[in-house]
């Protein structure tokens, strides 16, 4: 038996305590330490706040515990649920259509081109715009009155339509921005995948008669699963998280068109002060989330396919 | 003409002029090894004939082609690469029929293929792992298996066996060259390893900065360097070099620090047509030894240098002695049988009949 060895087990070489072996966990522990305040803390406290009756301008101590009877109520709250199909109908659309471009972005750009890199850097320029002022951008833009959309639209022909008045176009227009705002996203997630696949398996590809579709089809995209699972994952998170834009672009109108999960809960909260409840709705929100992200790593692996390349 | 040709290729990346120009042919169904250090252009020069590599000016023919501006799929190659290069989200059987289906061949033929190469290439145990679940000797097999099952007119290999451990690399080495056989296609083969090349071509392709210094079989190119830059680069350990001038004494004789060697008939008529009496004498490792009774009789072609021993490495059989001729270093090795001592400084002998001259100017073999 080595030295080393008799100091980390005992005398029948079982492993003994070590005040070494502690050092790995007390190099974690700032960070534990962050995730415990900065997230586990809030979910804990929407969990806890949800059994109370809680309304704002209320002290906290004269709130009464109500147990699951917000929980109860929520499964009939016909507004509840038309959120979730509103976040639904937005996240399905717009998750659809920005993979679909994003993708196809970047595999067009991919290739050192002349002007790509200007495009490149034109193209991810809304990634950069905090949401608010994406809200407030696209508000104006989409006005009835003095939007550009209804000058330019005018400019061929077409009637000014009233963008963020009618249901339909409201639903369109908050798809519509959320497009512009994260298609860069994903074309940015899926060009540097592209841009780290293994070149050489490329041009065995090539070597074996792929042509440019089947090059695409067969080679690139299924060595990119993971990354396009993870950026999938990403957006689906940030879909129950928006509420800036929306907020700004409609308020959630008209009616209830555009008010997804994140902007009902809000409403709830702020609007109505009914605070246990809308914490009660933000449990539901966080299982939908955790539910759906779990399902997709379980039925992915995305990090275990990784390490394929 | 069929198998390969290259006629006046010439390949710049932007101003960098990489391949000044190339003129090579290369015999339907012959092993030919391009070999050189990196950077020389050996790979360019492969993935130009591949079609992953535009060329700047001249012709390739494949198998009596011109597949000058064709896309690789367009001319009948297969390749492997240094890192294999597999689907990682393909099987093994996947891998292999790539090609194949893509091709839109039947069913039954491309099971029928790809059976035959696994068999061929032991693989048929592994046919439905994943890449990722096989050890690096099994993954080369399966480039191997993705090329053969194309049975293409043309395979081409980039330094297919650099990721290998030595033992695997010998081992692969030799089914290479029975691969070779078996199929009876043209195998162009790049390596920076000279003994990859020696074991393994009917042709060995020497380059350095882009051009080709010799073409040759493995005993030409060894035997007959035509430059100094061969024949440093063919043969381990590297032949030495040491700088001399002629004497027309009788018999002619090569001197210089440290050395005074004698030359044979045939060399001495060569020198007698030596441009100046400058030059390099090239002596081999392999070409010392130190049996003294061989020396001093007539026909003995044996001629005494002093070596200036400071490590001699055992290696069995033979020692490698890390020495000094004048102030050069050299390398000699000397057969000395497995229970020698270390050998140390002192006089030892060279076979003068094996020594090397070169022009000191151009480095040309005189």
């Amino acid at each position: 038996m080595t030295d080393r060895a008799s100091s980390d087990t005992d005398d029948l070489g079982r492993p003994g305590f070590n005040i070494r072996s502690l050092n790995p966990y007390l190099f974690i522990f700032p960070a534990v330490l962050v995730m415990v305040c900065g997230l586990v803390y809030p979910v804990v406290d929407a969990f806890y706040l949800s059994f109370y009756d809680w309304k704002i301008g209320m002290p906290f101590e004269t709130a009464p515990f109500v147990g699951l009877s917000h929980f109860k109520r929520m499964i009939f709250d016909a507004d509840v649920w038309e959120s979730i199909w509103v976040t639904i109908r937005f996240g399905f659309w717009t998750i659809l259509i920005e993979m679909v471009l994003g993708i196809s972005l970047a595999l067009l750009l991919e290739k050192p081109i002349r002007g790509a890199s200007v495009f490149r850097t034109i193209f991810i320029l809304p990634l950069m715009v905090s949401p608010v002022v994406v809200g407030l951008i696209w508000r104006y833009l989409f006005d009835a009155r003095i939007g550009w959309i209804n000058y330019y639209l005018g400019m061929v022909g077409i009637e000014p339509q009233v963008w963020l008045g009618d249901a339909e176009l409201a639903f369109f227009a908050i798809v519509f921005t959320d497009i512009w705002q994260w298609t860069p996203f994903i074309f940015i997630i899926i060009i540097a995948g592209l841009q780290a696949l293994p070149s050489e398996v490329l041009e065995a590809s090539k070597i074996d008669g792929a042509n440019w579709w089947q090059h695409i089809l067969l080679v690139k995209l299924p060595m990119l699963k993971s990354i396009i699972v993870i950026a999938l994952l990403m957006r689906l998170i940030d879909v129950f998280r928006a509420l800036e834009v929306m907020y700004i672009l409609t308020g959630g109108g008209p009616g209830r068109a555009t008010e997804l999960l994140s902007l009902h809960i809000y409403n709830r909260a702020f609007d109505t002060q009914q605070l246990g409840y809308a914490s009660a709705i933000s449990v539901l929100l966080i299982l939908l989330v955790f539910g759906l992200s779990f399902a997709i790593l379980v039925f992915s692996d995305p990090l275990k396919e990784k390490s394929d390349i | 003409m069929r198998g390969v040709a290259l006629e006046k290729v010439v390949k710049r990346f932007g101003p960098t002029v990489v391949i000044p120009e190339l003129d090579l042919e290369i015999e339907e169904s012959e092993f030919v090894v391009i070999v050189g250090p990196s950077g020389c252009g050996k790979s360019t020069t492969l993935r130009m004939i591949a079609g992953l590599e535009d060329i700047s000016r001249g012709k390739i023919h494949i198998g009596g082609k011109d597949v000058t501006w064709l896309p690789p799929k367009q001319r009948d190659i297969a390749m492997v690469f240094q890192s294999y290069a597999l689907y990682p989200h393909m099987d093994v059987a996947g891998n292999m029929s790539f090609a194949l289906r893509l091709a839109g061949k039947p069913r039954a033929e491309i099971e029928e293929r790809v059976r035959r190469a696994a068999e061929m290439l032991e693989l048929t145990d592994f046919l439905a792992r994943k890449p990722k679940d096989l050890s690096g000797g099994q993954r080369q097999r399966v480039a191997m298996g993705r090329s053969i099952v194309r049975d293409a007119y043309c395979f081409l290999f980039d330094e297919p066996l650099s990721n290998l451990d030595a033992k695997l690399r010998s081992s692969m080495r030799t089914e290479l060259a029975i691969l070779h056989k078996k199929l009876d296609r043209t195998m162009i083969y790049v390596t920076h390893d000279q003994i990859e090349a020696m074991t393994m071509a009917d042709r060995i392709v020497i380059m350095d900065k882009g051009l080709i210094q010799q073409v040759g079989t493995p005993r030409e190119v060894y035997n007959s360097p035509l430059n100094t830059f061969v024949a440093g680069f063919i043969g381990s350990p590297s032949m030495n070099f040491l700088e001399g001038e002629l004497h027309s004494d009788d018999p002619v004789k090569v001197k210089g620090q440290g050395f005074d060697l004698p030359l044979s008939p045939e060399m001495t008529a060569k020198a007698k047509r030596a441009p100046r009496k400058d030059v390099i004498a090239g002596l081999r490792p392999e070409h010392f030894a130190v049996n003294a009774s061989r020396a001093g009789s007539s026909e003995s072609t044996y001629a005494k240098i002093d070596l200036d021993v400071s490590v001699a490495e055992y290696i069995g059989s033979s020692q490698f002695l890390a020495a000094t001729i004048g102030e050069v270093p050299v390398t000699a090795s000397v057969e000395v049988g497995p229970t020698t001592e270390p050998m140390t400084s002192g006089t030892y002998l060279f076979d003068t009949s094996r020594l090397y001259l070169f022009d000191r100017e151009s480095g040309n073999a005189i």
